[in-house]
């Protein structure tokens, strides 16, 4: 736990520079932004220093991360509403979307990749191995554009945009769930591999426990460290990765947000944006980091 | 070594396939002027939205301009644009590698923090972040893509170079004066190789996943440049009125971005048997 969050708080100041150096590193001059192309010099003057920026640079990322740390992020330079509570508007769509791909991922993964190790090197490993190495190279914008003319346009059963119901969700989570179970099939199909010919479980089968149980209750234990630990990556990243398919379906999440803030160069919902998603990225794996001795006990030790 | 090794690659029938494709669409890429039936960029608003004719073999966009000819014209910016940021990402990564391999204590240690950083930031996260420093555009792809690339680089070749430097022919090499660069350059950089080359060959499919992502959301190569990745970020519309204008960019991407890592799978096992 304490080696975990050792590697986890230097890791999250190293992000908060990074954020605290994207302002820095617009071209240009972020107050003249701010006010806009029109504005006065006195105008530009008094946004310089009501955002700070006429302080030291040391001085500015203290101040940055001491708001942040209170939940303060500052205010859209084009809507003027406060970022966090734009944030806190979008994240749920965002968040509801990754949660439900990483549970498709984890169920259609860990099936595939069982059926595969089991008949390993016989067709259906080879189809679903297929499968899985196209899932990665396929664009998942264009997937989502495919299932939806299939499944709006031409059929005609589920809604193409917007995300109000159940309903809308069905295409977006097919299509990110089932490009992040390519990469848990993988990974399931590789851990058993690695303990399907060891002793423990010879010595089930000739105690006379059916296949099933042997593979259910003794070998895919095996599988579940490395499993939390590729959930949490994917589920990390689908939290910006869900940006492609939010465009797709005009789902209102984070990801969209941040896209046309970086258009309207809007630097504090930028800001806010990268800094909630990468913490709860570094989080999210830090508790992954955390369970491990949980799910495995060799590696409480 | 080396004809064992092509061996090998041959023997991998995907591998040899894929690079067959990825061999044609550089073809299809540097010939784009004399293949494409129309102007990529020839604006023909009375026949927009077209299926399949042919005049149009693979429809026209919303404002009239030729499917094929902008996918072929497509291509050069798609390969362009990767191999520029993984060629970057490559030198700047194999520099640091071995500048970590060979200096160890602080550098390493700090090149170990900032590699760990820049995985604490999911891909497509990062890159948003990279393209809101530099603005929407050709060079902030490359850019972005480059950082996304280089930890991975560098990774690979600090890992390869810290085994080599111990070697003893390294040692004797130190020993009789050769200077820090010459040796890494020419005795501790031929044994990382084979991972950095077959790394590479892979991340070209990465990158352009990466890149055609960016310019889908608006982020990357501007309007009117052809890039299939953009040719897309009109695909609802495409999607009611000519579905191949859509599916065409589309299957070039992932067959482009899945014959880079069928291609990078077998140098892999073909310069490494051990794996």
């Amino acid at each position: 736990m304490a080696a975990a969050l050792g590697r986890t708080v230097p890791v999250l100041v190293g992000v908060s520079v990074v954020v605290f150096l994207i302002v820095h590193a617009i071209p240009g001059d972020p107050a003249v932004i701010a006010a806009g192309l029109e504005a006065s010099p006195e105008t530009v003057e008094r946004i310089r220093h009501d955002l700070g920026l006429d302080r030291p640079l040391p001085e500015q990322f203290v101040t940055f991360i001491a708001r942040a740390a209170q939940g303060e992020l500052g205010t859209s330079i084009r809507t003027g509403s406060p970022v966090a509570q734009e944030i806190a508007a979008r994240l749920p769509f965002t968040v509801r979307l990754a949660f439900w791909s990483i549970l498709v991922a984890a169920v259609v993964g860990v099936l595939a990749g069982t059926v595969s190790a089991v008949r390993h090197n016989r067709a259906i490993d080879h189809a679903v191995m297929s499968i899985t190495l196209l899932a990665v190279s396929t664009p998942s914008y264009w997937v989502a554009l495919m299932l939806m003319l299939v499944f709006s346009v031409w059929l005609g059963l589920l809604p193409a945009i917007g995300g109000g119901t159940p309903a809308h969700y069905v295409l977006p989570v097919a299509t990110l769930g089932l490009q992040s179970a390519g990469q848990v099939a993988r990974m399931t199909r590789a851990a058993l591999l690695d303990v399907l010919g060891e002793d423990y479980l010879r010595t089930a089968r000739a105690k006379g426990v059916s296949e099933v149980r042997v593979i259910a209750r003794h070998a895919l234990g095996n599988v579940l460290v490395p499993l939390s630990a590729i959930l949490g990556l994917r589920f990390g990243g689908l939290l910006a990765g869900t940006v492609l398919v939010e465009s797709v379906f005009a789902i209102p999440g984070v990801g969209r947000m941040m896209v046309d803030a970086v258009i309207a160069r809007d630097f504090p919902m930028i800001q806010g944006g990268v800094l909630v998603v990468a913490t709860m990225y570094v989080a999210v794996n830090a508790v992954t980091d955390a369970i491990a001795p949980v799910l495995d006990p060799r590696l409480r030790a | 070594m080396r004809r064992e090794a092509r061996t090998r690659f041959l023997a991998n029938r995907a591998a040899v396939a894929g690079a067959v494709l990825l061999a044609a669409v550089a073809t299809a890429a540097v010939f784009a002027p004399w293949l494409a039936p129309h102007d990529p960029l020839a604006i023909d608003l009375a026949n927009n939205f077209q299926g399949s004719t042919w005049a149009h073999p693979l429809g026209t966009d919303h404002l009239g301009r030729d499917t094929l000819s902008r996918l072929l014209y497509g291509a050069r910016v798609s390969l362009l644009l990767a191999g520029l940021s993984v060629g970057s990402a490559l030198v700047l990564g194999v520099a640091t590698g071995l500048a970590a391999a060979w200096h160890r204590g602080w550098v390493d240690a700090a090149f170990v923090r900032v590699v760990d950083v820049l995985l604490a930031f999911p891909d497509m996260l990062l890159a948003i972040a990279m393209v809101a420093m530099l603005g929407p555009g050709n060079v902030s792809t490359v850019v972005a893509v480059s950082v996304l690339a280089l930890p991975n680089f560098a990774r690979v070749t600090r890992a390869s170079a810290l085994a080599a430097v111990s070697r003893e022919y390294v040692l004797a090499s130190r020993a009789a004066g050769a200077s820090t660069t010459w040796m890494l350059v020419r005795h501790v950089l031929p044994m990382c190789l084979s991972p950095i080359v077959a790394q590479a060959t892979a991340m070209l499919g990465t990158a352009i996943l990466l890149a055609s992502g960016l310019s889908f959301l608006g982020l990357g190569v501007q309007p009117p440049a052809a890039e299939w990745g953009a040719m897309l970020s009109r695909g609802r519309d495409l999607i009611r009125t000519a579905p191949i204008g859509a599916f065409a960019p589309g299957m070039a991407i992932t067959l482009v971005a899945l014959s880079f890592s069928l291609a990078g799978d077998g140098l892999r096992d073909a310069l490494d048997p051990k794996n």
